[in-house]
């Protein structure tokens, strides 16, 4: 088992170390000089310029350069941005709790439709339940999520006037950060609405975002559960006179739940992608949105910084779910 | 070549047929065929299929709703957009641009793709461990922000949207080619060839890749709908297509303020992308069922 944790750990670092490299060079190999950039329109002088190229570091060799920034990193430096100065570490901060609460409400969404969806499908194989769902998820599974938002926007936002169009909350209701998640720092703020406030805006990013995870997760569950209920055990419990319930749900369900955790662990990248259509067009304020509007007012530092960040977390999430993977499943180990 | 005889005397039917055969027991992907045929068809035909100029602008008729609609006309069937032009035009003119983008982008990524996955599958391991870590690298990254940060870098328009798109899918083929020739390599006629004194090229290229085909096939077509998908995306971003180009997803993004007003601006391009996915979504499934050999029942 320590070798396996150990060679998992030891592919991780190469790739770390590559990453590193990425954001390192993203900055260099832009089309343009970063400090004249940041200077604006109103440019600078020719001595605050040597300053800034002494201050972010160009003078020194390359390998210096690099040197610094990865010490910089290990120690949470990520630099400042260039618009608001702050610094880009506390920025991220600041915005991801937004994003895991909008991801973790499109997972639980994505769950609880797509297994059960999923094992009624492969329950009624062929038959017009299968069908039906197994069409709806490919439709979900094709769907150009940024223009899914905008439907859902004209009938429930425009034409029923049910949901908000953008924010985590109304203006109304003002509280602190406790925990950076809405839904729970407004039932703390005791103020009454507020959870309600928060909720009604999560609706419509939760379905848009959750929409491929689920129609993924179903179609995964399905194929899963098709090849379980072809196992032996499955007609001997049949043999033994088991309800169907049972061995659906306990006998086949747990051993197809293998491939479906795996899948469900590593679209933490998938979720994070659509995170960014998702949160621009909701104007939800994560980092996806923090991205792209970073990418549009040229913000390098930041970009820097949070392309290396959302990377980072994806790496170790993929890393974390491997290893439980392999501590669920020992035949893996082996390999 | 394969004997087409069995002891027997029966003819085994030719790989086309035979493919077709299976290809055929699946009725969601002949209909995604079909829809598919008829997009090809748009894309290769759409300067003499569209009514107008896709970007020539009726000032009189600006934001026209569809004919079926109150006050549409037949004149523009599918309604005309905020600068008054139609719609027609210039959906059929985006298909161009969305097969053009999943032609090149399939093409860049997959020979690539193999090329990289054949020498990693061949090569010594320290070859390999370089080849397999660079591309965790690549999938390290969400592929939509990798691809908006590296057309962020070489400038907004198509052509770098589809160079960037091309990269982030690229380690797809890289990882399925290099896992098939793993599979290949162990195999007698792939020892026999090299007995025989088959070179490493021959053996990569003529031996080994025709056995790996059938998924890289599969992920061919399932590449091309998420190039789709992801220059739609980037266009809709503003990081793809520039504005006048009739590109669905740049099209979404023109017309994003009027969604109250002119449902038709917002619906119908999106359909065209729907529809279009999931076509080669539908084809992508049948090609996988008919290729897969473990799946087929004699």
């Amino acid at each position: 088992m320590l070798r396996f944790v150990l060679s998992r750990l030891l592919t991780f670092l190469p790739t770390f170390f590559g990453v590193t490299l990425i954001s390192f060079a993203f900055i260099r190999v832009l089309p343009g000089d970063p400090i004249i950039v940041m200077a604006g329109e109103r440019g600078m002088t020719d001595e605050r310029y040597q300053e800034m190229v002494v201050k972010l570091g160009f003078d020194k060799p390359m390998l210096q350069q690099y040197w610094d920034y990865l010490t910089g990193i290990l120690q949470g430096d990520l630099g400042e941005s260039f618009v608001t100065k702050q610094p880009v570490w506390d920025e991220f901060f600041k915005l991801f709790p937004a994003t895991v609460e909008l991801s973790i409400c499109a997972m639980i969404l994505a769950i609880a439709l797509g297994l059960p969806a999923g094992v009624i499908a492969a329950v009624n194989r062929g038959k017009f339940f299968d069908r039906a769902l197994m069409t709806s998820a490919l439709i979900g599974y094709s769907m150009p999520i940024f223009w899914w938002a905008l439907l859902l926007i004209i009938v429930f936002s425009g034409n029923l006037g049910w949901t908000p169009v953008s924010g985590r909350i109304d203006l109304l209701y003002y509280f602190d950060d406790v925990t950076g998640f809405m839904l729970i720092d407004s039932v703390l703020s005791g103020q009454e609405g507020a959870f309600k406030s928060a909720a009604r805006h999560l609706i419509l990013p939760t379905i848009v975002l959750g929409t491929i995870p689920l129609a993924v997760i179903a179609r995964q569950t399905r194929s899963a559960m098709l090849e379980v209920l072809g196992e032996d055990y499955i007609r001997t419990a049949k043999a033994k006179g088991l309800s169907p319930q049972r061995i659906n749900g306990v006998h086949a369900l747990r051993n197809a739940l293998i491939p479906v955790v795996t899948v469900i662990g590593l679209s933490v990248g998938t979720l994070l992608a659509g995170a960014i259509l998702t949160e621009t067009i909701f104007s939800w304020p994560g980092i996806g949105k923090w991205m792209v509007d970073s990418i549009f007012r040229r913000d390098y530092p930041v970009v820097q910084g949070g392309l290396l960040m959302i990377a980072v977390i994806v790496m170790i999430v993929n890393l974390s779910v491997d290893m439980l993977y392999g501590v669920i499943n020992p035949k893996i180990r082996k390999r | 070549m394969v004997d087409n005889t069995s002891s027997n005397g029966v003819t085994r039917p030719g790989p086309l047929r035979e493919f077709w055969y299976y290809f055929r027991e699946n009725r969601g992907a002949v209909i995604g065929f079909w829809f598919f045929v008829g997009f090809v068809f748009c894309a290769a035909f759409a300067p003499w299929l569209s009514p107008y100029d896709p970007t020539e602008q009726f000032r009189d008729h600006i934001l026209q709703p569809p004919v079926w609609e109150e006050g549409g006309s037949w004149t523009y069937p599918l309604g005309t957009d905020p600068l008054g032009r139609d719609m027609l035009s210039r959906l059929i003119s985006g298909a161009r641009y969305s097969f053009f983008v999943g032609i090149v982008v399939v093409s860049i990524s997959a020979s690539s793709g193999i090329i990289f996955g054949l020498l990693s599958g061949f090569a010594p391991r320290w070859l390999d461990s370089v080849i397999m870590r660079v591309m965790d690298i690549i999938l390290a990254f969400p592929s939509l922000l990798l691809a908006l940060v590296l057309v962020a870098i070489l400038g907004p328009s198509l052509t770098n949207a589809m160079i960037a798109i091309a990269i982030v899918l690229q380690p797809h083929f890289v990882r399925l080619t290099r896992a098939s020739v793993l599979a290949e390599r162990q195999k007698d006629y792939v020892t026999s060839a090299r007995v025989a004194g088959a070179g490493g090229r021959r053996l990569m290229f003529i031996t080994v890749l025709p056995n790996c085909l059938a998924p890289i096939i599969v992920q061919g077509a399932l590449s091309f709908s998420s190039a789709i998908l992801d220059a739609a995306a980037l266009g809709f971003l503003g990081m793809g297509a520039q504005p006048p180009t009739p590109e669905w997803g740049t099209m979404l993004a023109e017309s994003r303020e009027f969604i109250l007003r002119a449902w038709w601006v917002v619906t119908l391009p999106g359909l065209a992308i729907l529809v279009t996915v999931l076509a080669i979504n539908l084809m992508g499934d049948g090609l996988r069922d008919a290729l897969d050999p473990k799946l087929k029942r004699s």
